[in-house]
């Protein structure tokens, strides 16, 4: 993210403007005392010198999770049997997603529909749908523009769970968030 | 043997062999059949026979549901033309009819002379002048990459002659295979209607749907999400040509070809909901059918070519309804079923196959459109994608066999019953082919 790197150089130019003239090999420096010695007397820093440490970067996702909580690296909506109404449970992912596509208005999202096995393939493809477009309604409603959002729906075509039992196909009913 | 397409490097069709064979087993409905004797064709040449006849007959015939073929062991002999037939020994075991031939080389290296037989066991013993034996005698010069479309061809004589129905032996199944092992998982299959002769004709990393057969055989219409999205393509399968037809926003689904071949049904959600429309290939204009707020799918033609029958939720659960192409109005049909979907009419234009659940399982069913009265064919709970034989004498459909997506046949009256395993991935979607000769 351009945030981190921007304020990774600062953290890094800061104290190099304090060090002056020190050596660029910052990491040995500390520990090459004896060799600065000489130089150190005609310094204008007397005797004491600094030095930085690595800073403990938070990875871009983890940004984006202190941003918009730890909903926001959640991707899967699930349904229930034949319906595509959206659970309350998924409405903190679902204001997640779109307060981060409000605020970053050249990100697409593109959400997939996905539906079990129960029922006819042409009948899923028409169900996935449905699902894909209750949570495209639910983001726009939130303030996302209808032209950040594609909706592909792959029915029973895409399954995450191959079995055919009832925990299969509770996880095969669901919308991804793919960007 | 690679077509690369302009298009996308996604996608190859290839006419190589693909290593999955489909093997049909029986599992109901020999009991019931008509005993017939199919006897080993006699190999008048040098060396091995060059195909096996009697067991491709043979197994034609029990696989229509209608024949249960004598085994060779229980033969009192084995004759191979009629004048050698000593009838009373066949009408002691009660068998019906007998199919006997004669395979010799042709002068014409490569080629070889069939000749076949169809005796009628009963006339024969009753041995009077007037009454002649021989249904059927026919005499062929077959190369030897015909032999065994031949025996099929046989099979299609007998059957017509002893049932007055037309036989469907020279017919291929379209199907959707997916091979999570393969770089391409998803593959459109094509192979004879006993699973024999399998090739692949397109592959891709994304699914393909709804494979539809052209009237004239030569063609599939179907989905494919080659480029992330739904869009509807023709195929020649002789010149692998493919055509793009649709690609709408959202939906482009559930591609059957009119009776005159010149349309197709479709279902298109572009406007909102997902609707029927026709949509005419050489002009790529759209007529819309439907139009409210629920699903509207599964277009399927009636055979006379004048109406459409659908699957749509406007009462609520999913039912199947007809509209009429000449007044565009619409009825309901189906009415018994907590949920029916995926209606076919048979040939004859008598019956609606379709997938009807009842007690949360899916089933074939057959209705017949006159009494309304709706029968389940099958007894297990996910089946779906019933495909009628062009003779109206069988439904191929998927379902789920030991945990896997598989091939299942069932005949008209619900008594033969055979599954198509798969012994390589899932395989589901089949498309019956219409008479290829």
């Amino acid at each position: 993210m351009n945030r981190s790197i921007i304020s990774k150089s600062l953290l890094i130019a800061l104290p190099m403007l304090a060090l002056g003239a020190c050596s660029s090999n910052s990491d040995v420096d500390a520990e090459s005392a004896e060799k600065n010695a000489t130089q150190a007397v005609e310094q204008v820093v007397d005797d004491v010198q600094t030095n930085t440490i690595e800073a403990i970067e938070l990875t871009a996702e983890e940004q984006l999770a202190q941003l918009y909580t730890d909903a926001i690296l959640k991707t899967t909506i699930r349904f229930e049997f034949d319906k595509s109404l959206i659970m309350p449970d998924y409405a903190m992912i679902l204001d997640a997603h779109a307060k981060y596509l409000v605020n970053n208005t050249d990100k697409t999202i593109t959400i997939e529909g996905h539906a079990d096995e129960l029922g006819t393939p042409e009948y899923n493809i028409a169900l996935g749908e449905r699902r894909a477009l209750a949570v495209s309604t639910y983001l726009e409603n939130m303030g996302v523009a209808a032209s950040q959002i594609t909706v592909v729906s792959y029915g029973e075509e895409k399954p995450v769970n191959l079995g055919h039992t009832k925990m299969a196909r509770i996880e095969n009913r669901r919308a991804e968030l793919v960007y | 043997m690679f077509i690369r397409f302009i298009m996308t490097l996604v996608l190859v069709t290839a006419c190589s062999s693909a290593s999955a064979r489909l093997e049909i087993l029986i599992t109901e409905g020999i009991n019931s059949a008509r005993p017939i004797a199919v006897v080993p064709f006699k190999w008048l040449g040098q060396g091995k026979k060059p195909q096996n006849f009697s067991e491709i007959i043979a197994a034609d015939l029990q696989r229509s549901g209608k024949f249960n073929p004598l085994s060779i062991n229980n033969m009192p002999k084995t004759p191979s033309n009629s004048a050698e037939v000593d009838y009373a020994a066949w009408t002691k075991l009660g068998i019906e009819a007998i199919v006997m031939g004669e395979v010799k080389p042709d002068t014409k290296p490569g080629n070889y002379i069939v000749t076949f037989e169809l005796l009628d066991v009963l006339t024969g013993n009753v041995n009077m002048a007037d009454y002649n034996p021989i249904m059927d005698k026919r005499r062929n010069t077959v190369a030897t990459n015909q032999l065994r479309q031949y025996a099929h061809r046989i099979s299609d004589i007998v059957y017509e002659k002893l049932t007055g129905e037309r036989g469907a032996f020279l017919t291929r199944i379209a199907y959707i295979a997916v091979d999570r092992k393969s770089s391409h998982p998803y593959q459109l299959r094509i192979s004879d209607y006993d699973g024999e002769g399998e090739k692949l004709v397109l592959r891709s990393k994304q699914p393909i749907m709804s494979p539809s057969w052209s009237p004239d055989g030569r063609k599939l219409a179907y989905v494919s999400f080659e480029n992330r999205r739904s869009q509807i393509y023709i195929q020649d399968l002789y010149t692998q040509k493919r055509e793009l037809m649709t690609s709408f926003p959202k939906i482009n689904g559930s591609p059957t070809w009119s009776p005159d071949g010149t349309q197709l049904a479709l279902v298109l959600s572009k406007d909102g909901q997902p609707e029927i429309y026709t949509f005419n290939i050489l002009t790529k204009s759209l007529q819309r059918l439907t139009k409210n707020r629920v699903i509207d799918t599964e277009p399927s033609w009636a055979p006379d070519g004048k109406s459409i029958i659908f699957s749509s939720e406007r009462g609520g659960r999913a039912q199947i309804y007809q509209v009429s192409l000449t007044t565009g109005k619409t009825k309901r049909i189906t009415w018994e079923g907590e949920i029916n979907l995926g209606g076919t009419i048979t040939p004859d234009g008598d019956n609606l196959v379709l997938v009807s659940r009842h007690n949360g399982n899916y089933m074939i069913a057959v209705q017949d459109l006159d009494s309304g009265e709706l029968r389940t064919l099958t007894k297990t709970q996910l089946d779906e994608s019933p495909s009628i034989a062009p003779n109206g004498s069988m439904i191929i459909y998927s379902t789920v066999y030991q945990g896997k997506q598989g091939l299942a046949l069932v005949s008209m009256d619900g008594r033969f019953k055979a599954n198509i395993p798969s012994n390589n991935g899932d395989v589901k979607s089949p498309a019956w082919s219409p008479f290829l000769q």
